[in-house]
C-alpha cells in the first residue's frame, strides 16, 4: 500500500460522510426544549397542587422518568432518539432510558445477573462521577467553613 | 413566560450536547458524565442556582440539573450535619429520580417484551 | 491436490463444485433489493425463539436446510462443517450444530467468515477429504447489537458511517467436481491495521485489508480486474467501498462497474435507514448464496472474486484504545470448471 497510516486516516475521513450538524442540532434543541417544557408544566401542576418547591421538583423528575420508561418499553423512545440525538439524551428522560433499556434487554440472562447486574451498564458512570464530584465539593465546603470558623 | 425560558435554556443544553456528539469523538456516556460533573461544579460555585430560578425545568431537567441537585443536597447536608453530609447529601437530594429509574426499569423488564429495532413499527 | 502458489493463494486442481447453497434472512433484508433472491424470509426476527442468540442459531439451521434441499443432499453426507458467526465463543454456530451430529469446525473471522469457511471447505474437497464439506455463517442484528453496542430500546444515534448488521445466514455445500459453480482458487488474507479506531466506521478499517488480499490474489494468479466480471467485497459498505476504489486508483487501476459490495446490495440506501450499508457475516453469506451463486450456476455471471472482509476487534480492546485489525479472504468462483494444466 502506497499510503502511510496518517495519509490513509485523512483519506478515510474525507470519504466518511459527516453528520448533518445543523439538522441534528436543531432537532436536539427542539426535542430537548419540548421535554423541558413538559417538565415545566409538571412542575407548575405539582406546585399548584400545593407541594413545596423541592418536592415538586422531585415529583417532576419521577414523572418524567416514568413517562420515559413507558416510552422505552413500547420502543418509542429510541425511535424519537434516532432523530433527536442529544435532545433525548441530555434530559433526565435520557437517563431513565439508559437505565430501563438494559433492564429490558438483559432479562434473558435472568433477573439477578441480567436485569439486576446490568441495569446501570450505561447510566452507572453518571451516578459514580456525579456522586464523586459532589462528595469532593462537600469536603471542600466543610474545610472552607471550618477555616472561616 | 416560564415555558419559553424552559424551552430555550433546556433546548440550548441539548444543542450543545449534540454539537459535542457530532463535532468531537465524545461518546454519549462521556457527555453525560461531563454534564453531571459540570452541574456539580456550577452548583458549587453558585452559578446554577440563579439559572435554575430563572429557567425552571429548562435548567433542572437536563443532566446538569442532576449535578446541581447533588451539589445542593451536599451543601445543605454539610451545613446541618458536618463532614458526613458530603457523603449523604447528594444521594438524598437525588434519591427520587434514581429510585424511580431503577424501579421503573425493573417494572419495564417484567412488563414489556424484548425490544427489536428491526421489527416493523405498529405491526 | 491443491497447490500453494505465490504467497497465500491456494489453487484448486480438481475444481470442486458448490453443489448446494441456501440463504435465510429477516424482515428488513427480505424487503431489500435482493429480497426475492433469498430462500427463506421471516418477519419474526426472533425466529420463534426466546433469545436473540437462539434466534441466530435457528436462522443458521434454516440456511443449512435450504442448502441441503437445493443440492438434494442428506445432512449426514456432510463430512465436515465449517461454520462461524459474530457471537462470543461462536455460540451461534455451536448451538445450531448442537443436535445434528456433524463434524464441526468453528471459525471466527468476523464478517470475513463466509470466505474463510468456503475456502476451508473447498480445499478439503479439492484434496478428496470427505463426501461434502459445508460452509455456513450467520449474523443477527439484535444479538450483535447487545454484544457489541447497545440494548435494542436504548436511544442512541448512529453516525452516518456506521453499518447495519444484517439478520441473515448463508450456507454453501462443496462437493467433488461436477456442475458449476466451481471454486478455482482462494487467497488467505493477512491482518492489515491502518490505525482506524472508530468502531462506527468499520468499512474504513477493512478497505485496506480487502485491497491487500485482492492485489495479492491478482499477483499470485496472474489475473487482473478484467479477468472477473464481478469483484465482490463483503461488507465494506459505502464508505469502505469508496475507499477500496481509491486505493486501487492510486495504482492506476479502475475497478469500475465490475466492483460491488454485499453491504451495498442487501439494503436499499434510500428507503431503508441503514446508513453506510449492511454488515455482519450473514450479509455476505446470504448475498453470495442467495444472489451470486444462482447467477453463476445459470451462466449469467462467469468469474466472481468473492472477498469477504472482517474487522477483528472486540468492544474490550476498542475501549482500551486499540485500533481495528482487519482481514480479507478471497475466493474465485467460476462457471468454468476446466482443469488447467500447470
Amino acid at each position: 500500500m502506497k499510503l502511510t497510516e496518517s495519509e490513509y486516516g485523512r483519506l478515510a475521513k474525507l470519504r466518511s460522510p459527516n453528520s448533518n450538524v445543523l439538522r441534528n442540532t436543531a432537532m436536539a434543541f427542539l426535542v430537548g426544549g419540548a421535554i423541558c417544557c413538559a417538565g415545566q408544566a409538571l412542575l407548575n401542576i405539582y406546585k399548584m397542587l400545593g407541594t413545596d418547591e423541592i418536592t415538586a421538583g422531585t415529583l417532576t423528575s419521577v414523572t418524567l422518568v416514568f413517562l420515559s420508561a413507558v416510552m422505552t418499553g413500547f420502543g418509542l423512545y429510541d425511535k424519537i432518539a434516532k432523530h433527536a440525538g442529544a435532545g433525548t439524551l441530555v434530559p433526565i428522560t435520557g437517563f431513565a432510558n439508559a437505565v430501563v433499556s438494559p433492564a429490558m434487554e438483559f432479562k434473558t440472562e435472568g433477573y439477578v445477573l441480567g436485569v439486576g447486574a446490568k441495569i446501570f451498564i450505561i447510566a452507572g458512570p453518571v451516578i459514580v462521577y456525579g456522586l464523586a464530584a459532589s462528595a469532593v465539593y462537600g469536603v471542600i465546603l466543610f474545610i472552607v467553613r471550618a477555616m472561616r470558623g | 413566560m416560564d415555558y419559553l425560558w424552559a424551552f430555550l435554556i433546556g433546548g440550548a443544553f441539548c444543542a450543545v450536547g449534540q454539537l459535542l456528539i457530532d463535532l468531537t469523538a465524545m461518546t454519549p456516556a462521556r457527555i453525560l458524565v461531563t454534564y453531571v460533573v459540570s452541574g456539580v461544579f456550577l452548583g458549587a460555585v453558585g452559578v446554577y442556582e440563579p439559572l435554575a430560578e430563572f429557567a425552571g425545568a429548562g435548567a433542572t431537567v437536563p443532566l446538569t440539573g442532576f449535578g446541581y441537585n447533588l451539589a445542593r443536597g451536599v451543601k445543605e447536608a454539610v451545613q446541618s450535619d458536618g463532614l458526613v453530609g458530603a457523603l449523604t447529601g447528594g444521594l438524598q437530594a437525588c434519591a427520587g429520580g434514581i429510585a424511580a429509574a431503577v424501579l421503573f426499569g425493573l417494572a419495564a423488564a417484567v412488563v414489556f417484551g424484548r425490544g427489536d429495532k428491526t421489527a416493523k413499527m405498529f405491526g | 491436490m491443491s497447490v500453494h502458489i505465490g504467497n497465500g493463494t491456494i489453487e484448486m486442481t480438481s475444481m470442486p463444485s458448490i453443489v448446494g447453497f441456501g440463504s435465510a434472512v429477516g424482515r428488513m433484508e427480505g424487503e431489500g433489493p435482493l429480497g426475492s433472491c433469498f430462500d427463506y424470509v421471516s418477519d419474526d426476527s426472533g425466529f420463534g425463539e426466546s433469545s436473540w442468540e437462539k434466534a441466530e442459531s435457528r436462522l443458521q439451521q434454516h440456511a443449512l436446510e435450504q442448502a441441503l434441499l437445493r443440492g438434494s443432499i442428506a445432512e449426514s453426507d456432510i463430512s465436515f462443517m465449517f461454520a462461524g458467526d459474530l457471537l462470543n465463543q461462536c455460540t451461534g454456530s455451536a448451538y445450531s450444530m448442537r443436535n445434528n451430529g456433524l463434524r464441526f469446525v468453528g471459525l471466527y473471522g468476523a464478517c470475513s467468515t463466509m470466505a474463510e469457511s468456503l475456502s476451508m471447505a473447498s480445499v478439503f474437497m479439492d484434496n478428496g477429504i470427505g463426501k461434502y464439506c459445508g460452509a455456513l455463517t450467520s449474523s443477527h442484528f439484535c444479538s450483535a447489537e447487545r454484544q457489541f453496542r447497545f440494548p435494542e430500546t436504548y436511544g442512541g444515534q448512529r453516525p452516518p458511517s456506521a453499518q447495519w448488521t444484517a439478520t441473515a445466514s448463508g450456507c454453501a455445500i462443496v462437493g467433488a467436481h461436477g456442475q458449476p459453480p466451481y471454486v478455482r482458487a482462494v487467497t488467505v488474507g493477512t491482518i492489515i491495521d491502518m490505525g482506524i479506531k472508530d468502531a462506527n466506521n468499520m468499512g474504513a478499517a477493512m478497505a485496506p485489508a480487502a485491497y491487500d488480499t485482492i492485489k495479492t490474489h491478482f499477483a499470485n494468479t496472474g489475473t487482473a480486474p478484467e479477468s472477473y466480471d464481478l469483484i465482490l467485497t463483503g461488507d465494506l459498505g459505502y464508505v469502505g467501498g469508496e475507499l477500496l476504489r481509491d486505493l486501487f486508483l492510486q495504482d492506476g487501476i479502475d475497478l469500475g462497474e465490475r466492483y460491488n459490495d454485499c453491504g451495498m446490495m442487501i439494503f436499499d440506501r434510500e428507503k431503508q435507514d441503514v446508513h453506510a450499508g449492511g454488515s455482519g457475516c450473514g450479509c455476505s453469506a446470504s448475498v453470495l448464496c442467495g444472489h451470486i451463486l444462482p447467477r453463476i450456476q445459470s451462466g449469467e455471471a462467469h468469474n466472481v472474486l468473492f472477498t469477504a472482509t472482517g474487522a477483528l476487534m472486540s468492544p474490550t480492546v476498542i475501549q482500551q484504545g486499540e485500533s481495528i485489525p482487519a482481514i480479507a479472504h478471497a475466493v474465485h468462483i467460476s462457471d468454468n470448471g476446466n482443469i488447467t494444466e500447470g
